[in-house]
């Protein structure tokens, strides 16, 4: 009953999106005010019914209901309840269910909060909204139904793909979801604009807020991602440049051009059409990501069941959409009114160059994920396109949008000081070198470039104080000035700094694991020590621990550091009978910002056990600079002129508020 | 300047740093990408000493040496060519005798492959991919094969 409850509510949820697909478009035309606010109330019946869908769905795995074809393949009775609940999205079915929920969500997020919206231009945003969830509701109901009933029901399921069975793995889909479905906001706004022929400044301030939200959960999704894969793959790796970790960077590559070309699109009413551009390529390579995960066309390390079928069937969704949105970009494009002027040196000028660099490396990385996939269809041939291919491009290209990044904020609008901005960078400059001399003098020549790589990311963080510092005038005025002003500081300044301190702090994390992790995999027989980077493991033994739905195979080491007991380290392998698979769990251990990473490979009947053992200095950095950059976008949306029913500028009275 | 001007210097600075990038690319390309290979493939090719390869096939039955310091010695198949692969380190979990296997490495002057990498399939239920293609290719693969093993799981 329940899962029949489930498929009807999304069928209900279809006709009100079809509903919701035209009914305003045609309000709009013939300006009729009733049929375009219809959309308010069908997004918020969409959400409803989506959200119904979800929970039955929720209800047949938390009550192990195997009679459903999804639970009895990705469940078992045995599961502890938080992995029963995540199993819901750790398959394809009931992830592309989150996925429909996450986009009603935002639907009807914009149907609330959009009270100051132009009622036109709000009804043609929920229209575009419907289309592409109609699109993906007709994807589930045709080829990835969740609610399909299997008959005789098993007794027992078959498990989740033990990998998945990680408290990471809650968390990371649907924060990635958030921020891939987040764009369709952009999306749709861009869209609407381009139906409407009209586009201004107080566009890109409703847009912003939407494309920032989306971008944080992004930004924390690929983060939790890679943290996850991280300590569960074994290999002490964060990032494999898999097809599958592409798929997430290139929406965020392309996110973070659209969000700095929106604030000059906001603030100087120039870069237009770009902007338009990028909001569509954003929420283009978020289906593309989609379509790279859901269809099968690539094996990765993250990839679990999935079915060549639906490819096509996504693929027929891209080409609409990203088909549809581009040309309707061309023909309409031409008609938007040209903006502001700029001078090259200008804040506008380096936000032009952030995009630049921006969407230069994303297409590297798009390049380095399609080649393969083009070549085998042309030719038969099949590569692997890994680590080396994007470090010689995408790294360079990063570097040198590091390099200018704390220019940006320095730099006046219209026309910039290049020099006065150098003058006040002096001090980044100069820790900047100071840094790149200690790192030499501290580690020796082993690696040339990594000291640059520290003394770069030390130059963007103190770039993005000194930018706090020079809107505060400290070191300049009085205290009580630098209070006042630090005081009615924009958010969004804050919130700038941050995040480029935060990209910053990444970077540091990524050169110091990168170059001076150090790493020995070695057989051990009880008793036997270890030592790496002046820590000594003392393998104690081995020993059988039995979980919910499982039996682990536990490795135990004493941790000395010279002669003091520092702690004990268990990295096991888990052994899942229902799908015969061993997972890896490894163990970590927390120094300063590096970690211990203590991995258990093959083990021998006489006791002894083969070890992966890994020191890796400054790591946690990685994953906390994601966070930091997370809070800057936090902060920039909390600035008042972003924030809802905040109180009109009166130099724009024209301009409504945003949300 | 002029709105044109400006244009320009635009256009021009967009131009070069793409074609920055596909400099970049183009070099990576000839560089740093490594071809996957059947048993049979590599067999016929007469790869050179040093060429970088992803070969993919069946752990042959029989064929798993285990040394000191953690080498493995063992022979990929495909059902025509055994193509002998040495590494030193842990190989993955699932990694058994007649059981499909992805190693990249360089090939020896011996016609081995020193293997850098091994992979072997996540599941039970399913092999690698290019596994699969170079066992049809060689006419080893029947159609329903992935069935079965998907009701022996059960």
């Amino acid at each position: 009953m329940i899962p029949e409850l489930g498929h009807f509510a999304l069928v209900l949820a279809l006709a009100l999106g079809l509903m919701q697909s035209i009914v305003p478009v045609l309000g709009a035309r013939r300006r009729d005010a009733a049929l375009m606010t219809l959309a308010n109330s069908t997004a918020a019946g969409q959400f409803g019914f989506v959200a119904l869908s979800f929970a039955a769905l929720t209800t047949c795995y938390v009550t192990s209901d195997f009679s459903v074809l999804t639970v009895f393949e990705n469940s078992h009775s045995q599961m502890p309840l938080i992995y029963k609940l995540t199993s819901v999205w750790g398959n394809h079915e009931g992830s592309m269910l989150l996925w429909v929920l996450i986009l009603s969500l935002f639907g009807a997020l914009v149907a609330a909060f959009g009270r100051n919206l132009p009622l036109s231009l709000k009804a043609h945003v929920l229209a575009v909204q419907s289309w592409i969830a109609c699109a993906f509701y007709l994807f589930i109901l045709l080829t990835s139904n969740p609610f399909l009933r299997l008959h005789p029901a098993p007794f027992e399921g078959r498990d989740l793909n033990p990998i998945l069975q990680d408290p990471g793995l809650a968390i990371h889909p649907p924060l990635l979801y958030l921020g891939y479905v987040g764009f369709s906001i952009a999306f749709s706004f861009a869209i609407a604009a381009l139906i409407e022929g009209r586009i201004d400044a107080a566009w890109a301030r409703w847009v912003r807020p939407w494309t920032l939200m989306a971008w944080m959960f992004l930004t924390l999704g690929i983060a939790m991602g890679s943290y996850w894969a991280y300590y569960t793959l074994g290999w002490g790796g964060f990032w494999f440049w898999d097809p599958v970790e592409n798929a997430s960077l290139m929406p965020w590559l392309a996110g973070t051009a659209l969000l700095h070309s929106a604030v000059v699109m906001e603030k100087r009413n120039a870069l237009k059409v770009w902007t338009i551009l990028l909001a569509i390529l954003t929420f283009s390579l978020s289906l593309i990501g989609t379509f790279l995960v859901r269809s099968g066309v690539l094996t990765s390390v993250h990839s679990f069941a999935n079915d060549p079928r639906r490819g096509v069937f996504i693929l027929a969704i891209l080409v609409l959409f990203i088909g549809g949105g581009l040309s309707l970009f061309s023909w309409r494009a031409p008609m938007l009114k040209q903006g502001g002027l700029f001078a090259p040196i200008s804040r506008e000028g380096a936000l032009v160059f952030n995009n630049l660099f921006l969407t230069t490396a994303c297409l590297t990385v798009l390049t380095g994920t399609l080649y393969p996939l083009a070549l085998e269809a042309l030719t038969g041939a099949k590569i692997t396109v890994g680590a080396p291919f994007f470090n010689v491009t995408f790294g360079p290209l990063f570097v040198a949008l590091m390099c200018v990044m704390p220019f940006g904020p320095l730099l006046a609008w219209k026309r910039g000081d290049l020099l006065g901005a150098a003058q006040r960078l002096m001090a980044a400059f100069g820790i900047g070198l100071v840094v790149v001399g200690l790192t030499f003098a501290i580690e020796g020549k082993q690696s040339v470039l990594a000291p640059f790589g520290v003394g770069l990311a030390f130059y963007v963080m103190i770039g993005a104080l000194v930018d706090l510092a020079e809107r505060m005038s400290l070191f300049r005025a009085p205290l009580a000035t630098v209070r006042a002003r630090a005081a009615g500081l924009p958010r969004s300044a804050w919130g700038t700094a941050v995040a480029h301190f935060g990209i910053a702090l990444s970077m540091l994390g990524i050169v110091c694991a990168g170059t001076w992790g150090t790493e020995r995999i070695v057989a051990l027989k009880p008793s036997q020590t270890v030592s790496l980077s002046g820590y000594t493991l003392t393998f104690e033994g081995l020993a059988q621990r039995p979980g919910p739905n499982y039996t682990a195979e536990v490795a135990r080491f004493t941790v000395r550091q010279g002669e003091n007991v520092i702690g004990i380290m268990q990295p096991s392998k888990r052994n899942f009978a229902a799908r015969g698979m061993t997972t890896n769990e490894a163990a970590l251990m927390m120094r300063g910002l590096g970690q211990l990473y203590l991995s258990l490979g093959d083990t021998k009947s006489d006791g002894s056990a083969a070890i992966r053992l890994y020191y890796k200095p400054m790591v946690m950095l990685i994953w906390f600079g994601a966070v930091i950059m997370m809070l800057g976008g936090a902060l920039s949306l909390s600035d008042r002129r972003l924030r809802v029913g905040a109180p009109k500028p009166a130099a724009k009275s024209s301009l409504q508020p945003a949300e | 300047m002029t709105r044109k001007q400006r244009r320009l210097v635009l256009i021009g600075c967009s131009l070069a740093v793409l074609a920055a990038a596909v400099g970049l690319i183009l070099s990576a390309m000839s560089s740093s990408i490594v071809f996957f290979q059947s048993p049979t493939e590599v067999a016929e090719h007469h790869l050179a000493p040093g060429t970088r390869i992803r070969i993919g096939g069946l752990v042959k039955a029989g064929s798993v040496q285990r040394g000191d310091d953690l080498r493995v010695r063992f022979d990929v198949t495909d059902g025509k060519h055994d193509i002998p692969v040495r590494y030193q380190g842990i190989v993955p979990d699932l990694f058994r005798e007649g059981q499909g296997v992805v190693a990249e490495g360089v090939v020896q002057a011996d016609g081995a492959v020193a293997a850098d990498t091994v992979l072997a399939k996540h599941d039970e239920r399913y092999m690698p991919k290019e596994v699969v293609e170079a066992l049809k290719k060689s006419g080893r693969w029947q159609e329903g094969e992935a069935q079965t093993a998907r009701g022996a799981t059960k």
